[in-house]
């Protein structure tokens, strides 16, 4: 039989053989959740990520409604007050829910719209988003300080840069963030409100939390870089007359470079899901407004698959783009 | 130009070994000298010693211009700028082009501009035949080329010395020939030359000196028709005698 038919044929098979074991998995799955009376409503998914919502102009003031005018699209209501005090609030037309001569008291409804703002899962999202951005951007500053200093020369350099690794690697990140949260953060914002200043948010705790977690491991994938680049590299580069700091930005570090990328892909995709951790400290990212979400929804099922979705797209678009820096460093 | 004082090396890892014992010797400026002696004898440490490539045991010196490369009082990166080397395994920067590889350091250590280092790299690289390659990157050069344009590199730092550590002994046996001749090049135009190789038509036609070493110590020097036709130690004979 001809070899080419035969691999094909293999192929095929195989390949059907994948489809067929996903579709059942899925369908395993859909007939578990009927036997237990789960009742999937994804159209009620929609609304946490645009969701339209009302807007109330409330009077501020009690007094009369004093004049109502109407122009294009906007309407402005004139409240007057007892003692002669003039209120007015401007709003789009439509809804309008006063008539001249109303008596109100503050805090009655004068006229209400409709606004689409992103929902809570979007905001969660984009929290993820810019937690983790802000995380990588200094993990990759400290990793690359901790990496270089770990192969120095100087001891003092190389044991503070093993002590940091050794002691962020050997504990839990979920400790690391209570750490920053209630012990070093109870301490700064002290130390502020003393001298005057307002408190940093629980959101750059849990950002440094994971940019020191993450700085440690980058720093080992820094130095097994470095030192993968045989040492006639650096040799050659100190033989021209090239100090350390000009032979590690022009030879050794562009060469480590990419022998880093892959590994430092797998730490910031590990990164990005770490971020799920900082729901503990109050940080409405994606996993803590999802479980918000499914408290209030009662719709568990539909909201984690959600959920795991969404990360799956962060950190599918990060390996993507570092593969792209890969091809393009190739030479 | 260089003067060599005292000079020894302890290897103390993976175990202690006496590489170097007491080398005392001096290379004039222009001389062409070429180190010969079995593998194992100390010679490529001995080269790797001039620029502080290795560091020698305490109490031994190397004057290079009148500068001693072991103070630590000397700025090591000045001294090296002035000395080019050579590699055995040619060691191009793989991530630059020929031309790149070439300019680098004119452009990091000498601070020349960039059209002025790139017109001295095309000369140079024209002088050991290769302007051609200067676009290609080192993986796409054959050994020889590749050793070509290593020279070149180092040349491009208007060296005061030239040290070559085994400079054809990683190379196919056809390439040797184009590598040897641009060093002929350039003991013809003066340049002050230390040559580790196991090259003896080299040693015999351009050097003006030869330094027979075996472990770790100068056993015999002098210019190479001396050398070669009527050494006066047993061990230079049985040296010779093996390998021609």
């Amino acid at each position: 039989m001809n070899p080419k038919v035969k691999k094909s044929n293999y192929d095929l098979f195989w390949k059907s053989t994948y489809f067929v074991i996903i579709v059942l998995s899925i369908l395993v799955l859909w007939y578990a959740t009927k036997e237990v009376e789960y009742v999937w409503r994804w159209y009620r998914v929609p609304q946490y990520f645009i969701a339209d919502v009302e807007v109330n102009i409330r009077a501020e003031i009690e007094g009369e409604v004093a004049r109502i005018e109407r122009s294009e699209d906007t309407v402005r209501i004139t409240v007057a007050g007892r003692n002669g005090e003039k209120e007015t609030y401007p709003a789009p037309a439509g809804d309008v829910r006063v008539y001249e001569g109303d008596f109100i008291f503050p805090g009655d409804v004068l006229a209400a719209y409709e606004e689409t703002r992103p929902g809570i899962l979007l905001q969660g999202l984009w929290l993820t988003l810019k937690v983790s951005f802000i995380a990588i951007v200094f993990g990759i500053l400290i990793g690359l300080l901790g990496g270089l200093a770990r192969v120095s020369r100087n001891p003092c350099m190389r044991w503070l840069s093993i002590t940091y690794i050794e002691f962020i690697r050997g504990s839990p990140l979920l400790v690391q963030i209570y750490l920053w949260y209630f012990v070093f953060g109870t301490i700064i914002n002290n130390l502020l409100a003393e001298q005057g200043f307002s408190p940093i948010s629980s959101l750059w705790y849990g950002v440094a939390s994971l940019a020191i977690f993450a700085g440690a491991y980058v720093a080992e994938i820094v130095r097994a870089g470095i030192q993968s680049i045989h040492r006639g590299q650096t040799e050659a580069a100190r033989s021209l007359g090239m100090n350390y700091i000009q032979s590690m930005t022009h030879v050794i570090l562009p060469q480590a470079m990419r022998r880093i990328l892959p590994p430092l892909a797998g730490q910031f995709i590990s990164l990005i899901k770490d971020s799920s951790l900082l729901g503990i400290i109050a940080i409405r990212e994606l996993t803590k407004a999802t479980r918000e979400v499914v408290t209030t929804s009662l719709q568990p099922y539909e909201l984690w698959f959600v959920c795991a979705v969404l990360y799956l797209i962060l950190t599918f678009s990060l390996s993507m783009f570092v593969q792209y820096l890969e091809r393009r460093t190739l030479i | 130009m260089i003067d060599v004082r005292n000079l020894s090396k302890t290897f103390l890892a993976p175990h202690e070994v006496r590489a170097l014992h007491n080398i005392n010797t001096s290379i004039e400026a222009a001389e062409v000298v070429v180190v010969i002696g079995p593998s194992g004898s100390g010679k490529s440490t001995f080269i790797r010693c001039l620029n502080h490539l290795e560091t020698p045991d305490e109490g031994g010196h190397i004057y290079i211009d009148g500068k001693d490369v072991l103070d630590s009082k000397t700025d090591i990166n000045k001294v090296r700028a002035e000395v080019g080397m050579v590699f055995q395994s040619f060691n191009l920067f793989p991530h630059k082009t020929v031309l790149e590889n070439v300019t680098l350091a004119q452009r990091v250590v000498r601070k020349r501009p960039k059209a002025q280092a790139r017109e001295k790299a095309l000369a140079l690289l024209n002088k050991v035949g290769i302007g051609d390659k200067a676009s290609s990157y080192p993986d796409q050069l054959s050994g020889g080329q590749q050793q070509r344009v290593a020279i070149a590199r180092a040349l491009a730092m208007d060296p005061k010395v030239m040290l070559f550590d085994e400079p054809t002994s990683a190379l196919d046996p056809e390439m040797i020939g184009e590598v040897l001749e641009a060093m002929k090049t350039l003991a013809k135009e003066g340049m002050t030359m230390v040559v580790v190789t196991h090259e003896m038509g080299f040693a015999r036609e351009v050097a003006d000196r030869v330094i027979f070493m075996d472990q770790g110590a100068i056993v015999e020097e002098g210019p190479p028709e001396h050398f070669f036709t009527t050494p006066d130690h047993e061990r230079t004979k049985l040296f010779l005698s093996q390998i021609l």
